[in-house]
């Protein structure tokens, strides 16, 4: 299937995005566009809002000007095509089976469907074996892959991850990996943000490079990398530390706020 | 699944629970009842557990007995919220018949007021001659004394004393104390601070606390404690239950209800003698 | 010290020659605590929930009447509740004054605020973990409050309990409602009272014990359920 050029919801347009907090503007003049077959991945180090344009795009964050527009036919429901995978996952205090369960239910998925897609979800994750165990008893690579399956149980045409393998070991890393690689096969639109650039490489078709709250390179993946235009990419490609600064530095007053909101 | 299967047991358990007890109010509705109100001292005395049975037996009605002061009694019955009123301040009664909430106020039975205190008894009541010499001598001494305070008929009579005794009523000080509370607790209390109270004699006797108290002072026309029986006005309350509250109040008047309370002891003494008015319940 | 040997010795007597009149008093005393803890419950745990949950105006205001009213002296719950259901109330041809009903009706008004009040600040934490998952996922606000109830519920246990004790504890508002009716309306607490008032300190003490006892049983029962289900689920 093309989904390139059969669409529910994609491209999504942002134009002009700015956010702030208590007069902190985190994200800068965002103007972007994202289409469907090819995943994007955010970069950009700590701080550089990552987390929060994902959190925008998705609709859980409001800006405080600018427009985030689905272009598709269903834009007007946009929600149930999304999905998004938190870089702590949230397990809810149930089993395995019920996780999955009740993500199906708040969708809205029929009730003689969820049984079969919960069982197939299972499989496909290598989680059957767990089913019945309690979620928040799994280990942090398991509940990343359960929140995962969750996620894609719902047939998203777009999923969001925020650095979800930030808290995890390699191993679990790669699990993680080639469930992303299957859900991006399967025809999702895979939106995720990293700050590992080993990682990057791997899963990226195109790449959005973010620092401060700005949109600094916007690249096909293989340019990217190849030939970043951005000094601060640069930089950062060749793995220097970006506390530099080419127009202002930060007060720490700015510092701690910008801790606070990244939890 | 699990859940839900759950959720219906705990359901379950709790309708059951609720299903029980409206089928306990169902039973206690097929009989027929009254709600009386009365007194702390008839119904902490016993008196209502040896008389009332009696008439429910042969009646098959039931007396729902609420004990509470004079003073709240009246207003219970003023509300429309008894159908019996049963209490021991007449001047109170009198005038709840005249404002038109009593039909008619009748003598029921009669004991009396006595003065407890400790034993070493500090203010020497023991020797006077009347109840108002009592108080007088317990005032002069400063010796500690409990009141009620509250609106009781225990109270009003304790205050008619102090009247008679220093024509007024004593102000709050560490001998004079009111504690705001029902007879039992205002002997709890006077017993654990050796201090003087006024109680009727059935509470007295039926109290199990009595520590270093002693009847002090007894025996003065003064102290005498009439109960009466008023029917609530069903004129002004339409619900009422006229004709089983006619039933009891004639029984309890009657030669075997009168009967019945002098036969009744407390420690193997009679503690309340009927007084009923001969034939005028008809 | 005598005065709690003897009080520990009149409520095994009490228990032991097990009077019919003491299972009574007993079952009363249950069976109308718990009926109101469950229909305090059923809408106090809900509104508890969707107040962590929805923004609305007055929210706030509703918070702290709600935290006011957890200290409510039972007196005055039972005052207005006579009030309203007093022949001469609102509600007075329903006849209900003097009834377990009554009684039901007013621990009831007791202990909604205090599991609502507890429900609230004990869903607001789960919402804080679940808020982003749940709005991604589009749960609705039905599901929201089932969804915190249940996960919840734990902790919940611990404010029904709380709800229950308060219940069974209390003695001045089913004193007014109730009016302490020998076979109708007399409970645990109010017999105590009835007791002390006599001066048979003993008596009263043991059926403290009693009730003690009752209280125990009932939150270690909760406490091992619990136990074993938060093992279970971590």
């Amino acid at each position: 299937m093309d989904k390139a050029n059969n669409t529910d919801i994609l491209p999504l347009e942002l134009k002009d995005v700015n956010f702030e907090v208590g007069g902190m503007r985190l994200i800068k003049d965002m103007t972007l566009t994202l289409n469907a077959g090819s995943s994007t991945i955010i970069l950009g180090p700590n701080g550089a809002g990552k987390s929060l344009l994902l959190r925008i795009c998705h609709g859980l964050i409001t800006p405080n000007s600018g427009s985030i527009l689905w272009r598709g036919p269903s834009r007007n429901e946009a929600g149930i095509y999304q999905a998004m995978v938190f870089q702590r996952p949230v397990m809810l205090r149930r089993s395995v089976a019920a996780n999955l369960h009740f993500g199906l239910k708040s969708r809205g998925t029929p009730k003689a469907e969820r049984d079969r897609i919960i069982d197939d979800m299972l499989q496909i994750t290598g989680l059957t074996r767990l089913a019945r165990s309690p979620a928040r008893a799994l280990s942090t690579g398991e509940q990343q892959r359960l929140a995962i399956a969750r996620a894609w149980s719902l047939k998203p045409e777009v999923l969001f991850l925020d650095e979800p393998t930030a808290n995890l070991d390699p191993a679990a890393t790669h699990a993680i990996e080639e469930t992303i690689a299957s859900i991006k096969q399967s025809g999702t639109k895979i939106i995720m943000s990293t700050h590992d650039l080993g990682q990057a490489k791997r899963l990226a078709d195109n790449v959005l490079f973010l620092y401060r709250g700005r949109l600094l390179e916007n690249a096909v993946a293989a340019d990217f990398f190849n030939r970043p235009k951005n000094d601060l990419a640069q930089a950062f490609l060749k793995g220097e530390l970006l506390w530099w600064n080419r127009k202002e530095l930060k007060t720490p007053a700015e510092l701690k706020h910008r801790d606070v909101l990244k939890k | 699944m699990r859940i839900a299967v759950r959720l219906i047991a705990v359901w379950s358990v709790l309708a059951g629970l609720i299903h029980t007890s409206s089928l306990i109010a169902a039973e206690q509705s097929i009989e027929r009842f009254i709600v009386m109100a009365s007194t702390t001292s008839t119904v902490n005395s016993g008196l209502f557990d040896y008389l009332l049975p009696k008439f429910s037996n042969k009646f098959k009605m039931q007396i729902r007995v609420v004990g509470v002061g004079t003073g709240q009694a009246l207003r219970i019955a003023r509300r429309g919220d008894a159908d019996v009123l049963f209490v021991h301040h007449k001047e109170s009664e009198l005038a709840f018949v005249r404002d038109g909430f009593g039909v008619k106020r009748l003598n029921v039975m009669y004991n009396d007021f006595i003065i407890v205190g400790p034993q070493v008894d500090p203010a020497k009541i023991k020797k006077t001659k009347t109840a108002a010499a009592a108080y007088q001598a317990i005032a002069q001494s400063r010796a500690v004394f409990v009141s009620r305070g509250d609106d009781s008929g225990t109270h009003k009579k304790s205050l008619a004393i102090w009247q008679s005794a220093i024509n007024t009523k004593p102000k709050s000080a560490i001998w004079y104390q009111e504690s705001g509370a029902g007879m039992g607790a205002t002997l709890n209390i006077a017993s654990s601070m050796e201090a003087y109270t006024l109680t009727d004699r059935a509470t007295w006797e039926n109290f199990n606390n009595k520590t270093t108290l002693k009847i002090l002072f007894e025996n003065d026309p003064l102290l005498q404690n009439q109960y009466g029986i008023i029917k609530v006005n069903p004129a002004l309350h339409k619900h009422v239950k006229s004709q089983e509250a006619e039933i009891f109040i004639k029984w309890v008047l009657s030669a075997e209800g009168q009967a019945t309370i002098n036969t009744y002891r407390l420690n193997g003494k009679q503690v309340f003698f009927a007084n009923a008015p001969g034939k005028k319940m008809n | 010290m005598s005065d709690f040997s003897e009080a520990f010795a009149a409520a095994l007597a009490l228990i032991l020659n097990f009077e019919s009149s003491l299972a009574e008093i007993v079952g009363l005393s249950l069976q109308v605590s718990l009926v109101a803890v469950f229909i305090a419950s059923l809408i106090g745990l809900p509104l508890g929930a969707a107040l962590a949950v929805f923004r609305f105006p007055g929210r706030k205001t509703l918070v702290v009447i709600l935290n006011a009213l957890m200290g409510l002296p039972p007196v005055v719950v039972g005052l207005i509740v006579y009030l309203i259901l007093s022949r001469s109330g609102p509600l007075g041809t329903l006849g209900l004054l003097f009834t377990p009903t009554a009684m039901i009706i007013a621990q009831t008004l007791l202990i909604m605020p205090i599991i609502a009040a507890l429900t609230r600040q004990s869903t607001v934490q789960l919402w804080h973990e679940y808020e982003d998952q749940f709005k991604s996922l589009g749960a609705g606000p039905g599901e929201t409050v089932t969804a915190l109830l249940w996960d919840d519920r734990f902790n919940l246990v611990t404010t029904i309990l709380a709800g229950f004790g308060r219940a069974s504890a209390e003695v001045g508002a089913v004193m007014i409602v109730g009016g302490n009716i020998d076979h109708v309306t007399r409970v645990m607490t109010t017999t105590i009272a009835l007791e002390t008032s006599k001066g048979n300190l003993a008596l009263a003490l043991g059926l403290g014990v009693i009730l003690l006892c009752l209280a125990l049983g009932v939150n270690a029962a909760a406490y091992l359920i619990n136990e074993a289900a938060l093992k279970r689920h971590g």
